[in-house]
């Protein structure tokens, strides 16, 4: 039994769940589109957590928020659930796709044998559509991979249940209520505004903007704190943050800048044409940024100064982005 | 950046499994998405992130040759655990999985506790009672 269901790739798993599962339903969405509606853009660093021993810094909000703010924003009701008994949780999944209701889920990426080896760790906010089941075998969208692959009910049963952070239990979800209509201005504004508002305006010295800065403060005082292979390693994690996990390069601001591209057509505001322009340009420091860090990892002798021009990357990236979002802040319909 | 400048450096990263989208501006100045097999830079920084891993792991396994570590911790480093991963997977308490990392406490064990850790590793128990013999 297999639900006609169209697989779109996506760079970053969320927007793409989110946009095949409204394409779907008859709304079409482009990635670009579900990513700024849903405020996916975002900027943290947080010394104090941390992950194998390394300070987490991150491109994107909590995993979930882009979904729940797109569907928000577009007036989607979603049925969501999660389950302890891993039985119940695969029967009731089961009885969706008999209904022929493909059904989102998160999951643990370490058993995904679809995987390549380098991106199976124990990430557990995965996100993919299953749209069918012939057999023991289930279809599934991955919007991560080029075409739909496919899980056995075991696979499917270990990654629904992974362990660890952000362990999924089995949550699942699915469309309960699709809009007559879309307000898709309004939606494009909500979404621009929360982006903006959360790079300038929180308080708060560790997000955002401001989040920049403090963490170019920080890594001027890497290699003298932690010597030079610690220090690479963190700045590492940055970059990987910025480029691996499917940001559609430049740490998602290629795919903002595509976003405001759209919105311009919309909303007839040509003026965002001019933003997306800008935020090309900030997504191309981006990518200078991670070169010099992949220089600095390669040479180990790396000394101070290449820690500062990669401090002073992101000061530039910050004020630029300071300018951006400010304007960005002021939109109207 | 460009439709053609999005970089195609190939290191295997992806096994051959896909290629990522990357968003670029076409001849029009308007965004698409271009399939793109790997950046350099990008490699540079994730093989380093593995190797880091890499080392972990032969230092693990010579802890426990050294007869300091037992295998468990030496599995455990191999599939990117952590004890608070492990304890999740196993069931057991953390400071218990803890304890099981030393030698001494691992010999204790009996096989009911082992299949538990064989079972999260998805291999046997003697697999796991004899890694000093590989």
């Amino acid at each position: 039994m297999a639900i006609e269901f169209q697989h779109q790739q996506s760079a970053h798993c969320e927007n793409g769940v989110t946009s095949n599962l409204l394409n779907f339903y008859g709304i079409q969405l482009s990635e670009p589109m579900i990513f700024g509606i849903g405020s996916g853009l975002f900027f943290t660093h947080l010394p104090f957590a941390k992950v194998n021993g390394i300070p987490v810094t991150s491109f994107r909000p909590m995993p979930g928020l882009i979904f729940k703010r797109a569907s928000k924003r577009l007036g989607f009701k979603v049925q969501k659930k999660k389950y302890r008994n891993q039985k119940t949780a695969m029967s009731a999944l089961d009885a969706l796709l008999k209904k022929n209701i493909p059904v989102g889920m998160l999951v643990g990426v370490y058993h995904l044998n679809y995987f390549p080896t380098a991106y199976r760790f124990h990430f557990n906010a995965h996100n993919l559509v299953v749209y069918g089941k012939e057999h023991d075998t289930y279809l599934i969208s991955d919007p991560i991979m080029e075409t739909p692959t496919t899980l056995s009910y075991a696979e499917l049963q270990k990654v629904r249940f992974a362990k660890g952070m952000f362990a999924p239990k089995g949550h699942m979800y699915w469309a309960k209520k699709i809009p007559d209509e879309i307000d898709l201005k309004k939606a494009i504004v909500k979404g621009i505004r929360k982006t903006a508002k959360d790079m300038v305006d929180i308080p708060v010295p560790l997000v955002g903007t401001k989040g920049m800065k403090y963490l170019a403060g920080k890594i001027r005082k890497y290699p003298v704190k932690y010597g030079k292979r610690r220090a690479a390693q963190y700045l590492g994690q940055i970059v990987r943050a910025q480029e691996e996990v499917g940001t559609g390069g430049g740490g998602f601001r290629y795919m903002y800048a595509a976003f405001l591209q759209e919105s311009a057509d919309i909303l007839k505001q040509d003026w965002l044409n001019d933003m997306a322009k800008e935020m090309t340009e900030v997504g191309d420091i981006w990518r200078t940024f991670a070169v010099e860090t992949a220089r600095i990892i390669k040479d180990r002798s790396a000394l101070e100064d290449a820690y500062n021009k990669a401090a002073d990357i992101l000061v530039r990236i910050a004020e630029k982005e300071d300018v951006i979002f400010k304007r960005l802040k002021n939109i109207k319909e | 950046m460009k439709e053609s400048e999005v970089p195609q450096d190939d290191a295997n990263m992806l096994d051959g499994k896909l290629r990522e989208p990357c968003y670029a501006l076409d001849d029009n100045g308007k965004y698409t998405t271009v399939r793109s097999v790997g950046w350099e830079p990008k490699n540079i920084v994730m093989q380093d992130a593995w190797d880091a891993v890499y080392e972990k792991v032969a230092e693990t396994k010579n802890r426990v040759k050294a007869g300091e570590l037992s295998p468990i911790a030496y599995y455990m480093e191999k599939q990117l655990m952590d004890t608070s991963v492990l304890a999740a997977y196993t069931g057991f308490f953390r400071w218990t999985v803890k304890r099981h990392l030393k030698m001494k406490a691992f010999k204790k064990l009996n096989d009911i506790k082992l299949q538990k850790y064989a079972d999260v590793f998805e291999i046997d128990i003697e697999t796991l009672k004899n890694l000093e013999l590989q």
